[in-house]
């Protein structure tokens, strides 16, 4: 027995209190909520040393992160380019509305009481009425003519009487109907509706929102392979601590969790990273998008990743990052076995 | 303690490992297995360490039947022994503290509790004061010691040795010895792995002998 060194340390101060109070921390040792503590300790350090691991092997982590916050940048760009032309579609959705141009001779009040009997039809969500005078000053602002139109000596332009149909008449067949219906009456001169050209970017926008959610299908598919890979990595460079951890008795959720709690710090952080460049890129993006827009005279503003859309996008980042770890966890714990 | 009952073990590669082999280890007993390299010590303990499941026959542990416990029960078990190995298993980049804490962490004991029984393991194997020291800084009898600190700091009711003293020259392996009649005293159930003839006929204790297989004496 090494008499000497043993002597050395029974004079360390820190060692004696804690030998003494023995008794007292064994009656504590078995209490509920020090197990409880124990378990968020547990947690907690995992939570910590597996963030302390990525740190401490920066390279390694910075190539894996970076190939997967591209990826998630990618599905994430897709996601952004529907939502924006979703806010192009959304403008025309409105445009099913049909115009009716009334005849030259109707008067501004005749054409008022059409427009309050059309307001009356159950299949009617709304009527504007546009006087002549409305139309001269709308065309005159927006057209870019208004020079040309001053040097006319009366205004060529119709009453209009814009109607947009309620919601439950979407079907193409109901909505001719409805606009033969106003065709007929003798004050419309011209019942007119954009529905073709909606409809064809409609279709264009289902199949291209369909192109942007299978790209992400694929793009997830690959997230949970990279991490599931990066973890089988880390799981084999680790296999002695997790060989002696099961000689000691350590159930496989332990084992696990410091590895999930890799896979969730490198999920979180691709996603974060992601972010950073999706909102990069549309900022470049921005100041052309919109001087194209203000060509078309559109108001067209590029819509940004919102708060939902941040959470969810570092949300499902962060779960890719677990459950591509849990999968390779339970394919791979059975087979790590000491010799 | 540790109970067989007619255990076979056969690979399908080389055949029957253990034959038919019958032993019952008592609380408090300390015991050596012997026998030439291949006999089958190390399917022995591995069957015990519920590594393996035996081929036919059963093995009762603290009167439970191996060969009926599920998969998620194994760690349960594990934790009523404790392991020391011929080559340590120490986590060479964990200090000795957190090596022997190990056993207590994964079981779930309280920060003070842990701190509380680590002192104590290293204090019964004279290694108090070494608990930052990291395994490398460390001679080889003074890291066999961390291992059993590792293995008793649960205080499980059984020890298992699997060739403990093969690196270590006499005077460290009777020091270890020396430790492990301790914990036979306290009720610990101790088997030890080991051809050290010397060491094994320097003490008393009871010899189980394996030949191709078979246990020839006990």
């Amino acid at each position: 027995m090494k008499r000497k060194n043993k002597n050395r340390i029974r004079k360390d101060p820190p060692v004696r209190p804690v030998r003494q109070d023995t008794r007292q921390t064994k009656t504590a040792g078995g209490n509920f909520a020090d197990k409880l503590i124990a378990h968020r300790d547990l947690h907690a350090h995992a939570l910590f040393s597996s963030l302390g691991r990525l740190v401490a092997s920066p390279f390694a982590s910075i190539m894996t992160i970076a190939v997967l916050a591209i990826a998630i940048s990618f599905a994430c760009g897709f996601y952004m380019l529907v939502v924006n032309l979703q806010q192009l579609t959304g403008n025309l959705e409105t445009s099913n509305q049909i115009s009716l141009f009334l005849r030259e001779d109707v008067s501004d009040a005749h054409a008022k009481k059409l427009a309050d009997s059309i307001r009356q039809n159950t299949n009617v969500q709304s009527v504007k009425f546009i006087s002549r005078e409305q139309a001269l000053a709308e065309f005159q602002t927006y057209s870019g003519f208004g020079e040309a139109i001053n040097t006319l000596e009366k205004n060529p332009l119709p009453i209009v009487i814009q109607v947009v149909p309620k919601n439950s008449l979407e079907d193409r067949q109901g909505l001719e109907d409805f606009l033969k219906s106003f065709q007929q009456s003798p004050e419309v001169d011209i019942a007119q509706m954009d529905l073709q050209w909606v409809e064809r970017l409609q279709s264009i926008m289902a199949v291209t929102r369909l192109f942007a959610n299978l790209l992400n299908i694929m793009l997830g598919g690959a997230v949970l392979f990279i991490i599931g890979n990066t973890i089988r990595l880390e799981l084999h460079n680790r296999r002695d601590e997790v060989v002696i951890a099961k000689l000691v008795g350590a159930t496989n959720s332990f084992i696990q969790r410091p590895f999930l709690y890799t896979g969730f710090w490198i999920g979180f952080i691709s996603g974060v990273s992601a972010w950073f460049i999706v909102t990069a890129l549309m900022l470049i993006l921005r100041q052309p998008v919109e001087k194209l827009s203000g060509l078309y005279e559109g108001g067209f503003h590029l819509l940004f990743l919102g708060f939902a859309d941040t959470l969810a996008l570092i949300g499902i980042s962060s779960a890719l990052g677990v459950l591509g770890s849990w999968v390779v966890l339970i394919c791979q714990l059975q087979y790590t076995k000491p010799e | 303690m540790i109970k067989f009952d007619n255990v076979s073990k056969r690979y399908p590669e080389t055949g029957d490992v253990l034959r038919n082999v019958s032993l019952h280890l008592q609380r408090g007993e300390i015991a050596f297995l012997t026998g030439h390299s291949g006999a089958g010590k190390s399917t022995l303990l591995r069957l015990i360490a519920a590594m393996e499941r035996c081929s036919r026959g059963r093995i009762l542990l603290d009167g439970q039947d191996l060969s009926r416990i599920k998969e998620n029960q194994l760690p349960f078990i594990r934790r009523k022994m404790g392991f020391i190995y011929q080559d340590y298993k120490l986590l060479q980049d964990r200090t000795v503290f957190d090596n022997v804490a190990l056993p207590l962490v994964i079981a779930g004991f309280g920060h003070h509790e842990i701190v509380r029984r680590v002192r104590a393991a290293l204090d019964k194997v004279s290694l108090t004061g070494k608990e930052k020291k990291y395994p490398l800084a460390l001679s080889g009898g003074e890291q066999q010691r961390v291992g059993i600190a590792r293995a008793v700091v649960n205080k499980p009711p059984i020890i298992i040795a699997d060739e403990p003293t093969g690196n270590l020259d006499p005077e460290l392996s009777a020091e270890i010895m020396f430790l492990f009649g301790q914990f036979q005293k306290v009720g610990v159930t101790v088997l030890i792995a080991s051809h050290d003839i010397s060491l094994i006929s320097q003490l008393n204790h009871r010899v189980l002998k394996l030949e191709h297989g078979q246990l020839v004496s006990s």
